[in-house]
């Protein structure tokens, strides 16, 4: 992102910062325990999880923040949150 | 035309003259006079203006803001408590690069309570990013203006600026004081145009959100920004000189600098008083001179230095302190000059409408010449 005289912006220009620089832990998806119920999607208060063709779930960990909630309200604790090395 | 007047009204007339679109300020002594004058124009039709009432100065620096973000020219004028009041606000317009003009009653700041002169409250926001004049007298008050919008409004600076004159010394004196003309005013002043303002068919947010990747760098274009506009303020100062003869091409201004030993450096009012000192002075047989402080922020520390190398000592006077630390101007100068090995000497002095006469300004003198500083000046021991 090039700086903007007054940080001003565009609509929409909130995707350009990155906030999963701000994670510690980072959740990992496991498809094979997965029920594709959704609740990590629904739960998800960056709204960075995405389903995907086969209607499996997961993160962006562009945007993810490393909260936990998913893996906290997962009924089937298919997610995993592990600690990140940067 | 010299007229004579009162400070609050001619720097009113001044504001007017700039023709602002938006004015929302909050009454306060002794800012006062300026805005009743504003809101008499504006009432009389004589200032095609908003004048906003607002409830408190955060809420009259708030409103300046969304206006000046929206494309307008503003105005506002406070002092003190006000400005304390404001404080996150100033921040905020800095950071937006929104170029706001702002009066300062110059006042100190509770407590204790005092509604009289010194510069606490402007020296306060020095780290805020707005740029900062000091006035000497009700003419360069006057005249500062058109300059703060001229160079606040230039496109590669777009920084506020707060215009400072010291509280009932220069705002409730009356003194001839040279208008200018609308015309002229207008020549010197064109109409505000920014690239960029809100506007609901075009949407566009000011200030927003930095994360730890990018807020650094934003600090540093706006620092960039207030260092650029030395040179801005320079070619805006020589061309108000060709345009009206009086000169604020320089952010320092020497007085009976040749040969002096002892410089005197200090800002707004006071340099009056320290002017008719050295004339005594130098009747007297004795080397001293002045270097007054007219651009405050950005420190003009090159030009301090330049100014100040043939020197033997330097007195600086402060009508501020940074409490558990010195005087904002001493601490500045002597950051200038730092590898030269002059001695600088710093005094506290004129705070709360404390009255600083010429033995005061002889005294300092005479301290520094004994080498001490790190002094208030006149301080009262029998009643501490």
């Amino acid at each position: 992102m090039a700086l903007a005289v007054g940080c001003r912006a565009r609509p929409g220009k909130g995707r350009d910062n990155k906030t999963g620089s701000w994670r510690v832990f980072k959740p990992v998806f496991d498809h094979e325990m997965c029920s594709k119920c959704g609740t990590c999607q629904t739960i998800c208060p960056e709204g960075c999880i995405t389903v995907d063709a086969e209607g499996f779930f997961d993160p962006d960990y562009a945007y993810c923040k490393g909260c936990g909630m998913c893996a906290e309200e997962c009924p089937k604790k298919a997610i995993t949150m592990i600690q990140e090395e940067k | 035309m010299l007229e004579i007047t009162e400070g609050s009204h001619a720097v009113a007339e001044a504001v007017r003259l700039c023709r602002p679109q938006v004015v929302s300020a909050y009454p306060i002594t002794p800012q006062t006079h300026i805005v009743e004058a504003l809101a008499d124009m504006v009432a009389d039709g004589k200032l095609d203006a908003d004048y906003m009432t607002v409830e408190s100065e955060f809420s009259a620096l708030s409103a300046c803001l969304g206006a000046s973000a929206a494309g307008s020219r503003v105005y506002s004028a406070t002092t003190s408590q006000g400005l304390a009041l404001m404080f996150e606000v100033c921040f905020n317009v800095a950071g937006m690069r929104l170029p706001i003009v702002m009066t300062i009653a110059n006042r100190a700041l509770g407590a204790p309570l005092s509604i009289w002169n010194d510069q606490q409250d402007s020296i306060a926001l020095r780290d805020s990013g707005w740029l900062q004049f000091y006035a000497e007298d009700n003419q360069e008050a006057t005249d500062l203006h058109y300059i703060a919008y001229r160079v606040a409004e230039n496109p590669k600076i777009l920084l506020p600026a707060m215009v400072c004159f010291d509280g009932f010394i220069l705002s409730h004196t009356y003194e001839p004081v040279d208008m200018i003309s609308q015309e002229d005013a207008d020549k010197y002043l064109p109409k505000f145009a920014p690239k960029e303002r809100l506007d609901a068919a075009d949407p566009i947010s000011f200030g927003m959100y930095a994360t730890p990747d990018y807020y650094l760098e934003f600090r540093y274009n706006t620092d960039k920004a207030l260092k650029d506009a030395k040179s801005v303020i320079q070619a805006a100062g020589a061309e108000f000189k060709q345009m009206f003869g009086r000169d604020y091409s320089a952010m320092v201004e020497g007085y009976r600098m040749d040969d002096a030993e002892t410089v005197i450096v200090a800002m707004g009012s006071i340099c009056g008083t320290i002017k008719d000192t050295i004339d005594d002075l130098r009747a007297e047989g004795m080397r001293v001179g002045l270097l007054k402080i007219r651009v405050f922020r950005p420190f003009p520390s090159d030009e301090v230095a330049q100014a100040l190398k043939c020197a033997k000592r330097v007195a600086v006077l402060d009508k501020n302190i940074s409490l558990g630390a010195k005087g904002a101007v001493a601490l500045e100068v002597k950051d200038a000059i730092y590898s030269s090995g002059i001695p600088v000497y710093d005094y506290i002095i004129g705070l709360g409408g404390r009255d600083v006469q010429k033995k005061d300004i002889r005294e300092v003198v005479t301290l520094a010449g004994k080498g001490q500083g790190n002094i208030f000046v006149g301080l009262r021991k029998e009643v501490l």
